[in-house]
């Protein structure tokens, strides 16, 4: 009997911290094949349309920019949280109310045009998805109430006032009754960069400057500091003086704002008016993405284009081969696996060994805290 | 007299799922691991019941099916976490998705096909009693393992000694280890029973809620049972109280809007989630309590130092 | 090793050749669908007409579809792709695809696109539509008759006027048998979720109805009804087979039919935008067999059905609304784009709009 047993390196490995994603990519790529291999589907023909059809055109490279600037925005926020130790797992939530809060203005005010209508919409969409990520941080300051449950619950309320405020109060008169509010007006529509091009909008730079400047906020100032001292061991923060509850409040709020203006672009960009529904999950896929991106900011940006990849993908071979829309679904969780196993390389040796061996007297050493986002 | 009983029968059904997969996760949190994976277990678990029981003829073949299931892939989270000692959060995440699209494409074959439903228990004479007749010797068989469920489990975490040191592991996995605890292999044994649990709560979505196959049947009910286990403080007894209290919210904003109450129905479906936000916060007002219970090194990785 | 990659690579470039080459000969049919082909209701009865038309018009046409696409921009991006790929007509089959479908058809003015059961037309966009509220009229006298404490229990998703239009022809229908009939209605605020409509269902039969009527896309509802030994109606597909016993008849979509058609005019070069609103005589709506009844409401329904094809309109006058003010006077008949709009109920209605 064998089994795996991990051994500390004395320091991070620079040679798997590079490797490993590639490695996990790697690994992808031939529990992909088998996957392609088992439906009857010849793999270099999915992977060509899978992962090389979509960035080989142009007007997919926009589709691209469209769908990983939410991802980006999102996860560059929750980033800081998980490196505070703060599990926010609501931004869906925040998104929407990000999107509520900033089409507030071309649905109340629809008459209300000029340059000034597109900064107030994205301002209020950040203060929406702030104010609600607000919640949560309240009660885990305030109460002690668990923040993964409370953000999760109110994803669910946020998705069930959105229905009813499109169903209802903001309703277009003159939609023959279906749930939408009127179509924004063309001051308060994001404009697309190319367009002659593509549809790529301007939530893919707000993400690209979002990325740099939490980037440089964590790696260069002092709150940068705080947060993953805070994040690594509350107990040594206290001792530098950090406040652990301002610190809650600083992760939601930041993650809550930038998961808000997502909401708001989104909207205002891509879509141009409140529906029922205005967001396929971000909120949860860029969890995914701050993981895929080891929390780095940087990294987040390459992560959220890799998993757009998958989407496109996705629907190229669904399209191209009649795979079902799962395969995506499973490629984005055999991905993130992969990619967690590696990056353990990068703190440890993994060894085999026999069983009979593993029986040495146990030494008291405090067990490293992995908890600390690497 | 009868509504009433209909009422509380529909209840337990659908309070039954959760409080199965909870217990399961209360055992996984005190030996201090967190798994966010319980509703891809649960729909993993969801479509090998179906599909065990629909291939086979054999409702009781597919309740096994979706147990083996959801430990089989409760595996791939032990490796990962306690092998491997990734990030729980994120490994628990992506458990889920995997487990969304696996039971998707594994359930092509099952969708619009009507599928074996397990048998109300019946005893002669007893079932007929009226009023607690239906309620104490009429249900399903699941209802039943999952009352004896909660019971074994407080009595295996309280009572037993294997229970006390699950819970010492929990507490602090270095002092466990120091004592010569194998830390590892108790929690491998507690996640891969947190799997089956969720497997099983899937089973009965798909042989007892509603017999049938479709994808995303769990429609949120794993993240749910997650909610349960803070909400209970990690206490066997409260998961029951609260998986009831839950299911009766649910069903309750059902027949007030049959009654006729006007206010919106969005309003009254999220209620199930706001009345479970205030009752987290209710909970853990009570610092003390709340203190003494958690598991103190939940969520955090161990790897043993030799 | 090299040079085995190479000459795989070069297969695969084969095959692909091989296949668009084939494609050039064929016409590409293409539809997006929002839920899961798997859902066994609204799409999955969609995809049966694809399927129908990879039956009857065989070699001459290549289907593909994309199913789960959310409506937002996914939905754009879904339509270019395929109007890209070379699909040369192209159904979206959900109202939430209007607007996407808009943008997408100016930009690719040669492929021909439809939109289901939205009011937006084109230079190359036609819509189309089933009358299923026709069928639920029929319902509603079939459950005035078999309902003895006459009273329904009505499952709903989303108050859309496609349901308000249900829930009232439902009521019309009902109302023509037993004046006094009465539908409790239950919002799960939901298309498809097993479980919600499985407890909404015992929700209302415990509150005293004894007949199940649904506007979601599971067979839950149904199962219920059967175990209680009560009776219900089926929802987009037949579904006897969930439940033998207690399902009375089922409003079926076919799309086949339809698709067929079109898909024909477009290799004909005949396809003009359209705009239809298809129903029982065209065949795009269906009861499926009457069972669980006595013959005299079956002969019933068999005769609503009849009149219906035979051009009569379930929304003719006297019909009051709600709150007592006159609608529709004696004789008259709603037109369409009242319908489509419909955001009142008729009178004898237990329940307030949401607004």
């Amino acid at each position: 009997m064998m089994r795996l047993e991990l051994v500390k390196r004395p320091q991070r490995s620079m040679l798997f911290s590079a490797l490993s994603p590639f490695i996990a990519f790697g690994l992808t790529i031939i529990a992909g094949a088998i996957l392609f291999a088992l439906l009857g589907v010849n793999p270099l023909n999915a992977f060509r349309i899978y992962f090389i059809e979509p960035v080989s055109q142009v007007w997919q490279l926009h589709e691209l920019a469209i769908k990983a600037a939410p991802l980006i925005l999102i996860a560059v926020g929750l980033s800081v949280c998980y490196k505070a130790n703060v599990w926010n797992i609501g931004a869906e939530g925040q998104f929407i109310l990000g999107g509520i809060f900033g089409s507030a203005i071309p649905v109340l005010f629809p008459g209300f045009e000029g340059p000034l209508v597109l900064p107030l919409m994205l301002l209020f969409g950040m203060v929406g998805g702030a104010a609600y990520a607000a919640i949560p941080a309240l009660l885990k300051t305030r109460f002690g109430t668990n923040e993964i449950l409370t953000s999760l619950m109110l994803v669910y309320v946020a998705q069930f006032f959105l229905d009813w405020l499109v169903r209802g109060p903001w309703r277009d008169p003159q939609g023959h009754g279906f749930p939408q509010t009127i179509q924004f007006n063309d001051s308060a529509v994001l404009p697309e960069l190319m367009p002659d091009a593509g549809r790529a909008n301007w939530g893919f730079v707000f993400a690209l400057i979002a990325a740099v400047l939490v980037w440089l906020l964590m790696s260069r100032l002092l709150k940068g500091f705080e947060v993953r001292v805070l994040g690594s061991s509350p107990r040594a923060g206290r001792f530098a003086g950090f406040g652990l509850n301002r610190m809650v409040f600083f992760a939601f709020l930041l993650s809550g704002a930038l998961a808000g203006l997502a909401g708001i672009s989104e909207v205002s960009g891509a879509i141009g008016q409140l529906q029922p529904v205005i967001s396929p999950g971000y909120g949860f896929t860029a969890i995914i993405v701050a993981f895929l991106g080891r929390l780095n900011p940087l990294g987040i940006v390459a992560a959220g284009l890799v998993l757009a990849l998958t989407y496109l993908g996705g629907e190229a071979v669904q399209s191209a081969l009649g795979i079902s829309d799962k395969v995506a679904r499973v490629f984005q969780g055999m991905l993130l696996f992969f990619v967690l196993g590696c990056d353990t390389l990068i703190h440890y040796r993994i060894r085999l060994v026999g069983m009979a061996l593993t029986k040495g007297a146990a030494k008291l050493e405090a067990a490293p805290k992995l908890k600390e986002a690497r | 007299m009868d509504i009433t009983v209909n009422i509380l029968l529909t209840i337990a059904t659908a309070a039954t799922p959760l409080l199965i997969a909870a217990i399961g996760e209360l055992v996984v949190e005190r030996s201090g691991v967190l798994n966010l994976g319980v509703e891809g277990m649960m729909i993993m678990g969801a479509v090998a019941g179906f599909g065990a029981g629909y291939l086979t003829g054999s409702p009781w073949i597919g309740l096994l099916a979706a147990i083996a299931m959801g430990a089989v892939f409760s595996l791939l989270f032990a490796v990962m976490t306690l092998s491997l000692a990734t990030n729980q959060v994120a490994t628990g995440l992506s458990l889920t998705l995997l487990g969304l699209g696996l039971s998707g494409m594994m359930g092509t074959g099952f969708v619009g096909q009507p599928g074996e439903k397990l048998p109300n228990l019946y005893i002669p004479v007893l079932t007929e009693i009226p009023v607690v007749g239906k309620l104490l010797f009429g249900q399903d068989p699941i209802f039943y393992i999952s009352i004896a469920l909660t019971a074994a489990v407080m009595w295996f975490l309280f009572k037993t000694r294997t229970g006390l040191t699950l819970r010492s592991i929990g507490d602090s996995h270095t002092s466990a280890h120091a004592l010569g605890i194998k830390v590892i292999r108790y929690r491998y044994l507690a996640v891969m029973f947190g799997g089956a649990c969720a497997g099983l709560a899937g089973g009965h979505l798909s042989l007892v809620y509603t017999p049938q196959w479709v994808e995303n049947m769990s429609a949120g009910r794993g993240w749910i049972a997650l909610a349960l286990v803070v909400f209970a403080s990690w206490r066997p007894w409260r998961v029951l109280a609260g998986a009831y209290i839950f299911g009766a919210v649910w069903i309750g904003q059902l027949h007030a809007q049959a009654f006729g109450i006007p206010v919106p129905s969005q309003l009254l479906s999220s209620l199930p989630y706001l009345a479970t936000i205030v009752v987290l916060v209710l909970i853990s007002r009570n610092k003390r309590l709340t203190m003494m219970n958690t598991p103190a090194s939940l969520g955090q990785p161990f790897v043993p130092d030799r | 090793m090299k040079r085995l990659l190479i000459a795989l690579m070069t297969t695969a470039a084969a095959m692909s050749l091989a296949a668009s080459a084939q494609a050039a000969d064929k016409l590409k049919a293409c539809w997006v669908y929002t839920g899961p082909i798997g859902d066994f209701g609204y799409s999955y009865q969609h995809d049966q007409g694809r399927l129908d038309v990879e039956k009857a018009l065989g070699d001459k046409v290549e289907t593909a579809y994309l199913e789960n696409v959310s409506e937002g921009p996914d939905a754009d991006r879904a339509f270019e792709r395929l109007a890209r790929e070379g699909c040369k007509i192209i159904f979206g089959t959900s109202f939430g695809f209007m607007d996407p479908e808009v943008k997408v058809a100016k930009k690719f003015p040669k492929v021909m696109f439809e939109h289901a059961t939205g009011y937006k037309t084109g230079d190359n966009l036609g819509i189309y539509n089933a009358r299923f509220y026709e069928g639920r009229y029929i319902l509603g006298q079939i459950a005035a008759k078999e309902s003895k404490a006459g009273v329904a229990g009505y499952i709903v998703s989303f108050p859309i006027p496609e349901v308000v239009m249900g829930i009232n022809s439902f009521m019309l229908g009902a109302q023509s048998i037993n004046p006094n009939f009465k539908a409790k209605i239950v919002w799960v605020n939901s298309w498809f979720d097993p479980g919600k409509e499985a407890d909404a269902a015992k929700a209302l039969f415990d509150q005293g109805a004894d007949i199940i009527v649904q506007h979601t896309d599971s067979t839950a509802a149904l199962q219920v009804a059967e175990e209680r030994k009560l009776k219900g109606f089926g929802q987009s597909s037949d579904m006897i087979k969930f439940a033998p016993k207690a399902q009375l008849t089922s409003i079926v979509d076919d799309w086949g039919p339809y698709y067929i058609s079109r898909v024909q005019a477009a290799l004909d070069g005949t396809w003009k935008p359209d705009n239809v609103w298809l129903g029982i005589k065209d065949g795009a709506v269906k009861m499926s067999a009457y069972t669980n009844m006595p013959d005299d409401v079956k002969a019933m329904a068999q005769a609503t059905e009849k009149k219906i094809v035979e051009g009569w309109n379930p929304f003719t006058g006297p019909v009051a609304k709600q709150d007592g003010t006159p609608w529709l006077k004696d004789g008259e008949v709603a037109d369409d784009g009242a319908l489509l709009g419909m955001n009142f109920y008729v009178k004898g209605v237990d329940d307030k709009l949401p607004q």
